[in-house]
């Protein structure tokens, strides 16, 4: 279990102050400078040393990720990016960071962003988080003014500008290209790769696109040493994670824990436990709502870190973890994320723009049983058809939830088609 | 150079390459639907996607970079299982309306299902309709036949330049369309109708006529303009269907220009299928015969200098030679091919070409308008311009009105003042040229419509001289021309011989009663008042401005209907190919001449047409090889001196009816218009 000492998001429930007085008794914005002075390699050898990896969904190795940005500034300027559009639905950890603790973010950017050769930094926040948005911009005005942010940004002589950029509110956005499509004021669509956004990114220019909670983390990773980072969680693991929990549990709630935790334990400890107790568990959906859903059976061992739940073939994801009890309709739970996917779906590519309609309609019918036993192998088969197929992978994640459902739940899905005909057959 | 293999064969392709390309490459042949060589790279069919050794998933063939030592297979059960599925997703909202879609036949979608689509659906859900769009009078939208390729959005975008079409909303709700349904404003727009690889965009005037299988086609040149653009025309029976583009990478690319299109159904409109001879003030139909006997009551002893001959715009090489052969038989020298009077011709050779070459705007560095709307005189010459000015950065600077040519033009004046200043090195731009590698002047026609005309040539070959537009390997100087027929009437010197008149000088002359026979040879872009006590015979094919004021008309073939040499603005000598025979009792007009100059007493010396067409090259070499642009040589031509103060003036005041052809189209009046009316429609309308 995580200690107190080793906590990094120290404001997480908002209960001190997150304007900068408060954020620097928390130790944010201490010595920055100290950190800028390591140096740009120094900088990405200490975070791939920490172990850290992404945690907007896909948990790729942050420090390799920044090494991917070219070592010298060329003509064209460097970009951080900060993907702020959590949408995923079950997932809210970001919000709370650029709520509660918005200058852990900025110092962040400072950082992540001076590593990478970047002199400014966009943060690419929801449309839907007003508040959020405000927190933020007021938090930026207070590092202009303390000169944290700007010509001489933390006294390193460097210079720094962080711009804030609200979205309209489309899923999609957060995919990382996407993102930058919308950012520059397109229409958000996620664009081929290669080119990957390290070559040619923001207005064709490199660009490192990382989520809220990675680029929040990285000056305590620097400042206590990626060693203590890399000691918690497990091997390939590493380090603290915001958790969200939320569904049937008798305290929804967002924490942070080392990676590794037992589900079990992080559900049990720190969310109340399952309504009506551990036994009264159908599934869970352990990383948002685009990784498959697990039954109860994985979920009593399982572990949560990125490499435990991909054997269990799901995936850590966000990180968000849906708790669903007994009383669930898991077929209409999972109809509702297809229908999710496919309103969120851009209408680029052909197996995303019609297969989620098409799983979607299916599924509906599933719900009620409408159907044939074989079309369940039908839908199957689509979910395949679209996953791998997309330029993005938001195919992937429409496919992944149904899958996991067709995986567990399939005699659940039979009985009700079985059903479903009974008593069409004596209405008759 | 990357090697990579595909499927076993070991291939090696130029940097930058697609792995699409490299199957091509290899021989394999890839699906496609979005993929476009001439179109940015969208990746969003996915009909394409190929196994990549070390890939997780498939990849998309047509957007990844081809690297070395890549190993690419095309044949696997996962590629296989990847486009069958692709396909069934494409399909599942697609219509199964085959019977009816006039894309039936030439359509991508059903082509590449018999390879890759199920033998039955799957989809059993209610499926997506979609509202069609209003495109104009050219295009015709069944929206819910669209599979996202968005090939039309990047040609609009991209080649034609126009901002007007794109996709609404996402998901499966995504449609393209014009955003405002407006008619896609661009002499380019159908093109997107080839573009499209299923029935959603089709030609309008062509809906429901026919099925590809039932055409003859006909490989030809367009003459529509003096690009030449090469065309495929279509026909059944002696009808033209449609037109359509074909592959000419050194003048029209895959492109064609909306009039070359759809003009053709004013082949069939306004015809002149018979003889007429002009009986007590009326036209009356008359047989060949008769006509002959009234031209040669009335030619036959008349003194040669008061007759006269203009060919127009339509006319092809051969008949223009047997005009003049006809003429010289006759003691005449007034002939002329330039019906807008434009002062150009009878210089050196290069003084009336597109030099330059339409391909070689590619390599121009910086482009000098003078009096010219390459829009609507050609087309194709100002995609170039597009082309070249997207990827480099060309400057382009204008004299004449304001207009907007789809890229950015520094209109520097208005008239041959700024001309002067240019060429006196007092203008700005001077210093452009001078500094350009490869720049270029174009003249237009119109700026050389003028009295001054000869003048303003001079002063465009004063630029060409000193500023380095003319080298060894680079001819920068340019005469746009807009009549198909103009270069080759003054490659075999359809023009006033020793004494002669040119056209104004006989429209003078025949307004003073001094010309007393005029022969016209499809010349309708005249003021034919004058000719009002002048013996008019016209010969053509359409009843158009000409055919009104003829007192004997000799019905003629349209480019269609014969073999016919045409040379284009750059000098590119090919030829028009007949689809079906003249209509009635029209012939081809070599013919006509040759048969009239009979009973005239002046009888050509050639009875077939390889015989006339000997007699061409004899004239002129440059004529002799098809397809073939020989290089003009740089010598005197224009004249010296003050040129007037007037601004230059644009000759064409609407695109879609500039000749007797698209003048007769229901079509190209449908889009004059749509486009081009200025007012606004009311309640009463239609």
């Amino acid at each position: 279990m995580l200690q107190d000492k080793d906590r990094i998001f120290t404001n997480l429930y908002g209960v001190h102050d997150w304007r900068l007085a408060g954020a620097k008794k928390r130790g944010i914005w201490d010595n920055t400078k100290a950190l800028i002075e390591l140096g740009k390699a120094e900088i990405i050898e200490k975070m791939k040393a920490s172990g850290l990896r992404g945690r907007g969904g896909a948990g790729f190795p942050t420090g390799l990720k920044w090494s991917f940005m070219p070592k010298e500034v060329g003509e064209r300027p460097h970009y951080l990016v900060v993907n702020a559009d959590e949408s995923e639905p079950g997932t809210c950890k970001d919000r709370d960071i650029l709520r509660y603790d918005p200058h852990r973010l900025l110092e962040g950017c400072v950082v992540a962003g001076f590593a990478m050769g970047a002199e400014t930094a966009f943060i690419y926040i929801r449309g839907e988080f007003v508040n959020e948005a405000h927190n933020i911009q007021a938090a930026i005005d207070e590092a202009y003014d303390a000169g944290l942010l700007g010509d001489n940004a933390c006294g390193a002589g460097i210079r720094f500008d962080i711009v804030l950029h609200r979205g309209a509110g489309a899923y999609i956005c957060g995919e990382e290209t996407a993102l930058l499509e919308s950012l520059e004021g397109k229409k958000g669509q996620p664009r081929l790769k290669p080119p990957f956004p390290a070559g040619v990114g923001l207005y064709g220019c490199p660009s490192t696109v990382n989520n809220v909670e990675t680029i929040a983390v990285a000056p305590e990773i620097l400042r206590r040493g990626p060693e203590w980072f890399e000691a918690l969680g497990r091997p390939k693991n590493s380090g603290t994670k915001i958790f969200c929990i939320s569904g049937h549990v008798n305290k929804p709630c967002n924490v942070e824990e080392e990676l590794g935790i037992p589900l079990k334990e992080l559900i049990e400890k720190y969310a109340g436990g399952v309504r009506g107790g551990w036994d009264n568990l159908l599934a869970v959906i352990p990383g948002g709502s685009s990784v498959p859903c697990l039954p109860k059976d994985i979920c009593d061992n399982v572990l949560m870190d990125f490499d435990s739940l991909r054997e269990v073939q799901s995936g850590l994801g966000t990180a968000a973890v849906i708790v669903m009890d007994k009383s669930t309709d898991i077929v209409k739970a999972i109809a509702n994320l297809a229908h999710f996917y496919k309103h969120e779906s851009c209408g680029q590519c052909t197996p995303c723009r019609e297969g989620t309609g098409w799983m979607w309609r299916v599924m509906e019918r599933m719900v009620a049983g409408k159907a044939e036993p074989d079309e369940i192998d039908t839908l199957f088969d689509v979910t395949k058809q679209i996953e791998g197929h997309t330029i993005c992978a938001l195919g992937d994640a429409a496919a992944w939830p149904i899958q996991g459902l067709i995986r567990h739940f399939r005699p659940e899905m039979e009985a009700r088609i079985k059903r479903y005909h009974e008593m069409a057959a004596a209405a008759d | 150079m990357p090697k990579l293999t595909v499927d076993g064969i070991e291939v090696e392709v130029p940097q930058g390459a697609t792995v699409l390309q490299a199957c091509e490459e290899a021989g394999v042949e890839i699906p496609r639907f979005c993929y476009h060589d001439r179109l940015s790279i969208a990746g969003n069919c996915r009909m394409c996607l190929v196994e990549m050794e070390k890939a997780p998933k498939p990849v998309a063939s047509c957007a990844f970079p081809a690297g070395d030592g890549m190993v690419i297979k095309t044949d696997t059960d996962l590629v296989k299982k990847a486009r069958n599925g692709v396909m069934e997703f494409l399909l599942a909202n697609h219509p199964l309306d085959c019977p009816i879609c006039d894309q039936g036949g030439e359509c991508d979608l059903q082509d590449q299902s018999m390879a890759y689509g199920f033998d039955r659906g799957r989809f059993i859900e209610n499926k997506r309709a979609v509202s069609d769009k209003h495109m104009g009078p050219l295009i015709k939208t069944i929206m819910t036949r669209c599979i996202h390729c968005t090939r039309c959005v990047r040609f609009s975008t991209e080649i034609a330049g126009v901002d007007e079409m794109g996709m609404l909303n996402r998901g499966e709700n995504a449609e393209i369309t014009t955003y405002l349904e407006k008619a896609l404003a661009s002499e380019l727009s159908g093109n997107v109708i080839d573009l499209c690889p299923v029935g959603a965009l089709t030609s309008k005037p062509y809906a429901f006529k026919s099925r590809p299988w039932e055409l003859t086609k006909t490989e030809s040149v367009d003459v529509m303009d003096a690009v030449g653009s090469n065309i495929r025309v279509d026909s059944r029976g002696s009808e033209v269907l449609r037109v359509l583009p074909r592959i000419h990478e050194d003048v029209n690319e895959e492109w064609i220009a909306d009039k070359t299109r759809y003009a053709c159904d004013g082949l069939k409109r306004q015809r002149l299928d018979r003889p007429f001879v002009r009986v007590d003030g009326k036209l009356k139909a008359a047989s060949w015969a008769e006509t002959f006997t009234a031209i040669r009551d009335k030619l036959s002893g008349m003194d040669g200098k008061k007759i006269g001959a203009i060919a127009g715009d339509l006319a092809d090489v051969e008949s223009m030679l047997a005009l003049k052969d006809l003429m010289t038989g006759l003691g005449s020298p007034n002939i002329d091919c330039r019906q807008d009077g434009a002062k150009v011709g009878g210089g050196a050779r290069a003084g009336h070409l597109f030099n330059t070459s339409i391909a070689g705007i590619e390599e121009a560095d910086a482009i000098l308008l003078v009096g010219t709307n390459p829009r609507w005189e050609a087309p194709l010459v100002n995609a170039r311009i597009r082309k070249t000015w997207l990827a480099t950065d060309i400057e382009v600077a204008g004299i004449g009105p304001r207009l907007d040519l789809t890229y950015d033009v520094d209109w520097i004046g208005a008239g041959p003042q700024t001309l002067q200043e240019v060429v006196d090195g007092k203008h700005p731009f001077a210093e452009v040229l001078k500094a350009a590698e490869k720049p270029m002047i174009i003249v237009g026609s119109g700026a050389l419509a003028r009295t001054d005309g000869a003048r303003v040539l001079g002063a465009a070959k004063k630029i060409a001289d000193s500023y380095g537009l003319v080298t060894e390997d680079w001819n920068g100087f340019n005469v746009l021309h807009r009549a198909a027929s103009r270069v080759g009437g003054l490659e075999i010197g359809f023009l006033p011989g020793e004494g002669g008149l040119d056209t104004a000088g006989m429209l003078e002359a025949a307004g003073k009663g001094e010309l007393e026979a005029v022969w016209l040879l499809g010349a309708d872009e005249l003021d034919t008042a004058a000719f009002e006590n002048t013996f008019v015979i016209y010969q053509g094919h359409h009843g158009d401005k000409g055919a009104h004021a003829a007192d004997v008309i000799l019905p003629g073939a349209a480019y269609t209907e014969k073999n016919g040499t045409y040379v284009s603005t750059e000098g590119r000598v090919q030829r028009t190919r007949y689809s079906h025979l003249p209509l009635g009792d029209a012939r081809e007009d070599w013919k006509i001449l040759r048969a009239v100059s009979e009973p005239l007493g002046a009888k050509l010396p050639y009875d077939t047409i390889d015989q006339l067409q000997k007699r061409m090259i004899e004239l002129n070499g440059a004529l002799a090889r098809l397809d073939h642009v020989a290089a003009g040589d740089w010598g005197d031509f224009g004249t010296d001196g003050a040129m007037d103060d007037a601004a230059f003036t644009l000759p064409i005041d609407n695109y879609y009816m500039t000749d007797p052809i698209s003048r007769a189209s229901q079509t190209m009046a449908a889009c004059t218009e749509a486009f081009l009316a200025q007012t606004e429609r009311t309640g009463t309308d239609g």
